[in-house]
């Protein structure tokens, strides 16, 4: 089961995550965009926890719509409406349940996907955040399907967000800022697919009281 | 009323200073600056976007003007999701760059062109000759 409070602790986690690595992540963001990536998460996530509900107070929709908004309004970068869509199509599939099962939270979060894919028109293997989210929820489907227990499955995720993350160091970027780097790109590690880890191992760590 | 025009920036001086420049041209029609992230940072902000787009809206229609990246993904972003169906009907992304688009396209909303001719007409800026003789 992931509920409300759940919700609300994994946002708390990913902004202390982001606060905790936001100069890696700007030093990623220097080597192939626009070297702003930890900063702008920086600024979307203290927003979120501004605007963020109570653990209880709310639904799971409530409290994702909320971290979608802060993101929308004050990241700045593609990561904005990137993100942003992510939790807003979360917000949309979970609606006013304050509690829902694991295959539910699954589904919430390939809207999620579905909607960064919508939003961003990248492909699997452009070099971005995608690269990540894929194998994790791949990953987490499967784990799901097979009946094991949530924090397992979110490991497993969390597993596979960090391989999809690593693979994208040799990967020619094919959208955003990095994209008109051409060759230059590869030899280095994607951003987004970067933060995208920090998200899902926030989530695991979250539902695993780690 | 003519096609109202926003312009969209990651940075505000440049949506503003393209909205002042545009709008020298075009006196009458409702030029709004959508440039930067909240905060004053770079970068561009969805609501900030569709504000913007509500406020140039008469009834004829909006020509959005964007830069890079994030500019399009949050004017979409702000369509898609922070807008109503009706606003987002008469809505249309300038296929232009930003400050010959801007310019052009207000040139061709003061004559009271519909949506999709101001459209086409701030297309029409990115082969604009220039240097050559």
């Amino acid at each position: 089961m992931f509920s409300q409070e759940q919700a609300v602790a994994w946002t708390r986690a990913t902004a202390a995550r982001v606060e905790e690595r936001a100069t890696e992540l700007t030093r990623l963001d220097q080597a192939i965009g626009d070297g702003d990536h930890g900063i702008n998460l920086q600024r979307g996530f203290r927003a979120a926890l501004e605007r963020l509900p109570g653990a209880g107070d709310g639904d799971l929709g409530g409290a994702l719509k909320a971290v979608s908004m802060a993101l929308i309004g004050k990241v700045g970068g593609a990561s904005g409406p990137l993100y942003g869509s992510f939790y807003l199509a979360m917000a949309k599939q979970l609606g006013t349940a304050t509690e829902v099962d694991d295959a539910e939270l699954a589904k919430a979060l390939r809207a999620g996907y579905d909607a960064v894919v919508a939003r961003g028109k990248a492909q699997p293997g452009d070099k971005t955040m995608l690269d990540a989210m894929g194998p994790a929820l791949d990953a987490l489907d499967a784990a799901v399907d097979a009946g094991q227990p949530l924090g397992e499955a979110l490991d497993a995720a969390a597993a596979a967000a960090e391989d999809g993350m690593r693979a994208t160091i040799p990967l020619v970027a094919r959208k955003g800022r990095a994209s008109y780097l051409g060759e230059r790109s590869a030899g280095h590690q994607d951003p987004g697919a970067t933060s995208t880890h920090l998200v899902m191992q926030a989530l695991a760590d979250t539902v695993n009281g780690r | 009323m003519t096609v109202g025009l926003v312009i969209v920036s990651h940075s505000a001086k440049v949506a503003e200073g393209t909205a002042e420049l545009a709008g020298q041209m075009a006196p009458g029609v409702r030029i709004e600056a959508a440039g930067g992230a909240a905060d004053g940072a770079i970068g561009t902000d969805a609501s900030r976007i569709a504000e913007a787009i509500e406020a140039a809206d008469g009834g004829d229609g909006v020509l959005v003007l964007v830069d890079l990246g994030s500019a399009v993904l949050s004017t979409r972003l702000a369509l898609e999701e922070l807008l109503g169906d009706e606003v987002r009907g008469r809505t249309v992304i300038a296929e232009a760059p930003v400050v010959e688009g801007a310019v052009i396209g207000a040139i061709e909303a003061s004559t009271g062109a519909p949506l999709a001719q101001v459209a086409e007409a701030a297309a029409g800026a990115a082969t604009m000759p220039k240097a050559r003789d």
